[in-house]
This record gives structure tokens, sequence and C-alpha cells, in this order.
């Protein structure tokens, strides 16, 4: 029996086709993905985020004990910051990929995957010195607004003025007269919010949302388009594009690595890839052929396997085939050139600029 | 009820056929483009290839998902429609106008073998 959100019936009533997601009951898409995906980019989208799992550390050493596990400096970071941060194994693969919220260096807050987050509790737990994180999972819903009218929509309803949040920075006031933690992040490449409230309020302030956004177009948005604007903006999803194998370098991630960070777990492998340079790249490739690049198609160089793809769709916004996946280093420059393997038959592709969609 | 023309057949496969002269002309029907959402690639067989019922003769991609196109009855592609290469969200708009490929049966008996509208939606009703 998959789990469910707070939103559940949410969905239900707004016509969501749910599917289980990493053992939860998700909605996957409510009017489509191509036009969930467009009113994203154009207007403003809602999306239920609170399978996301959330855990806290508090007390004198919660920042020192959180930074010893990840790859970001929180120590570098503000009170009100938050940053985007590997969580690695001791081969310097991902546990995990997160975002770490400085309230102060005596509280830090971590949003985890959903997938992964009993995972990255006993890891945490673990593994942490001086300090023991609690499991706050079960006491968040999220919400995700996102687009260019996401801005002004939460600012309508919210008792307080939001200019001072700026990108990658968090506040706590109240939306639609709900407490939130007001985080201005995403996952879309677009402007907005990801909204941290108590589950039992989840309901209320994504319905004051959708009424409050009427008039700018605000719709509900599935997991389906949350995959293809993340993938437009070659944000990497766990499972896919980063895994416990490959590191962060590989992964185009070295600007969440502060090597020049006092220790994290990882760092020495890190340290000596970086050294000897990294034997293959995540890159992003467009087909200059006809087809749809799906994960784990082969990428292939000469006829030989070289690498796989980990990520890809038709860009609904971009209008192209594009997809994420691993190379040799050697190939993955810019206009390198190597084939995708789709049903047997080599697609012709290039490495491409990232990421794929850009403003205007 | 009514989502399925009666002057068609159908699969249970989700696939529609109709009867042009002495070629059988086929689509996908408005369930199966509803299921898929949003289509945006469709491979099309080559003219002249050999297709066999109940086997694939094609892709169908969504947004999310790659499904197979299986042939409805025997027989050797005539005609593709080559417009869904550019258009491919044509499937969406209107699954009974954008027809996928022309078949010249080689054994026409087969097409009335096909589910009518009726039988048709009984399936989609049992399966709900």
């Amino acid at each position: 029996m998959p789990k469910q959100t707070p939103l559940n019936a949410a969905h239900r009533k707004l016509g969501g086709r749910m599917v289980d997601f990493a053992g939860w009951d998700m909605p996957v898409q409510f009017a489509g993905v191509v036009p969930e995906h467009l009113a994203v980019r154009n207007a403003v989208g809602l999306f239920d985020v609170s399978h996301m799992g959330e855990i806290e550390f508090k007390g004198p050493n919660a920042l020192a004990a959180a930074n010893a596990l990840i790859t970001n400096d929180l120590a570098r970071a503000a009170d009100g910051q938050a940053l985007y941060a590997g969580l690695l194994n001791d081969q310097g693969g991902f546990v995990d990929d997160i975002v770490a919220y400085r309230f102060s260096p005596e509280h830090i807050f971590i949003c985890v995957n959903a997938s992964n987050a009993d995972k990255d509790f006993a890891w945490m737990k673990e593994r942490a010195k001086g300090c023991v994180p609690v499991n706050r999972s079960n006491d968040y819903a999220q919400i995700a607004v996102q687009g260019p009218k996401a801005f002004a929509l939460v600012q309508r309803l919210a008792n307080k003025k939001l200019d001072a949040v700026g990108t990658y920075r968090f506040t706590t006031g109240q939306v639609a007269g709900v407490d939130a933690i007001i985080s201005r992040t995403g996952y879309t490449g677009e402007d907005g919010f990801e909204l941290y409230v108590a589950p039992d309020k989840a309901e209320k302030l994504w319905f004051a949302l959708l009424e409050e956004g009427k008039g700018d177009g605000a719709v509900p948005i599935g997991l389906g388009a949350r995959d293809s604007l993340r993938t437009e903006m070659k944000y990497s999803l766990y499972g896919n594009d980063i895994d416990d194998v490959h590191t962060p370098l590989e992964a185009g991630l070295g600007w969440i690595t502060k090597l020049d960070k006092a220790d994290f777990i990882g760092k020495s492998v890190l340290v000596k890839q970086k050294a000897e340079g990294v034997t293959r790249k995540l890159v992003g490739f467009e087909l200059t052929e006809p087809g749809v690049p799906r994960s784990h198609y082969p990428i292939l160089k000469d006829g030989q396997k070289v690498g796989e793809v980990t990520s890809g769709t038709m860009g609904p916004s971009v209008k192209k085939p594009i997809g994420i996946g691993y190379v040799p280093t050697a190939l993955s420059a810019e206009g390198s050139t190597f084939h995708v393997e789709i049903r047997g038959r080599p697609v012709a592709a290039k490495v491409v600029k990232t990421p794929f969609y850009k403003k205007g | 009820m009514g989502n399925n023309p009666g002057n068609l057949k159908y699969t249970k496969d989700h696939e529609w056929a109709r009867k042009d002269g002495g070629k059988i002309v086929v689509g996908v029907t408005h369930h199966a483009q509803e299921a898929l959402g949003d289509v945006v690639y469709v491979e099309l067989p080559k003219v002249g290839a050999a297709v066999t019922a109940g086997a694939s003769f094609g892709v169908i991609e969504s947004t999310k998902a790659v499904s197979e196109l299986f042939a409805p009855l025997s027989g050797k592609v005539t005609r593709v429609n080559a417009e869904l290469s550019k258009e491919p969200a044509a499937v969406n708009k209107d699954p009974y106008a954008a027809w996928i490929i022309e078949i010249e049966p080689s054994n026409a008996a087969e097409y009335d073998g096909l589910l009518d509208a009726a039988a048709y939606e009984k399936l989609l009703a049992t399966a709900k």
C-alpha cells in the first residue's frame, strides 16, 4: 500500500492520474505533461512535493555535524541561506543530493529525496558526530509554487514582504494564514518558492494558492512535468543521473563540492579524482536524427558502448529530443558526437550547452 | 460511450482499423491516446514492409512512455502518415483522423474478425 501525502484527496478531486512513485501514491499528471510544463514556463504551477523527507540537526554542534556529511559548505553560508549539496558515501558516490537550510549554526534543516529518506536518515544518524539528527519527514508537507507568476502569487498571500528573500534564501512566515518555511528554491528553472507546512494545513494552502492564482493560470502539476522541467535544466535526478557510484565531479557538480572546506565524507576520494582528472562526465546532448532518448539506452562511439543515457525526453519548451548521460571525458566537450542506441538502431547525437532551456 | 466511431473496427491493443477500398487504414484509439498522454514521437515502418496481425509494426512515444504499435491484421504497408513525424500531437488532437499506416491485407477476412465499436467499448468498460 503506497503512502499518501496530505494532498492525496485534493489530487484525486482535481483529476490527477495517480501512480506509485518511490512508495508514494502521487499524481503523474493532471491536464497533461506538455500543458502542465508550459504552464510552469509561462505562468505558475503548484507541485505537491510532500513526499520529500526532512531531517533536522539542532544543538551547539549542528552546523559542524551536518557540514561533515555534505559537499557544500554551511560554514560559508549565511543564516537564512539554503545550499544544494551532495551527501556522499566513503567512495565519493552519492548517498543522495540534498538541500541544506541554515537557520543558524545551531539549527540545520535538510530536505532529502523521498526515495532516499529512510536511507539518508540512517546514514546521517550513524555518521553524524556531536549531534543527533531527527527525522522530521512526517511533520512537513511541501508545496512548490513555480513559474514567472509564482513570486507575486505567494507574495499576495504572505504576511510579510518577500523581496529580500533572494534565490536560495528562505524565511519563515505565513502564507494564506498557514505557518510556513518560505524557501526561494525549486526544481524547474523558474522563479518560485517551496513552502514547508504542517501536514494538516497543506490542503488549505493548496486550495488557497489555486484560488488566488486562478487569474494567473495557476494549475496543479504532476511528476511527469516535474521531470521534463528539470531535464530541460539538466538538474540531476537521484537514481537516474546521480547514484552511489558516480561522484559529483563526474556529474558536473563540482560547484557544490567545496574541496577547500573542512573534511567531509568522500572528500579524500574527490581530491584524488580532481588531481587525476575524471574519466567520464555527465553531459547534455540532443539527438540530431529523429527519436527520443530514454534512460538506460546505450551511448555508442564507433559501434562500441561507451556510456549510458541517464535521462531523456522530448523537451516541451526546447522542442527537441534531449538527453543526459555519462560519456568518456574525450567525448564530453560541446559539439562532440556519438550515437544513442534506440531499439537496436544507432541515432546520431551531439553534446550541447546546458541548461537546454534558456529564458527568452 | 461514444468516443469510438461505429464505422471502425478495433483491437484489444487499442488500435482502430478502417476499410478504405481494398486497403485498411490503422490508427490508435481515443483511449490509447488518453492513456499515453502527450505523443511526442511515432516511429513508422517503411512502405512495403510486411506486418503480422498482433505483432509490433512501430512505436509510439509519449512524454513518459514508449509503447509498441500492433498490427490489427497481416499484410503489407502501402502508405505511412509521414505528417506524424512533424506533428505527433495530432494523435492526441484527433486519434481517428491521425491515421498511422495503411495496410494491404493478405487475408481480407481478418478485418471482419476485429472488434466492433460496441465490443471494444465493452472491453474498455471491463478493464476499468
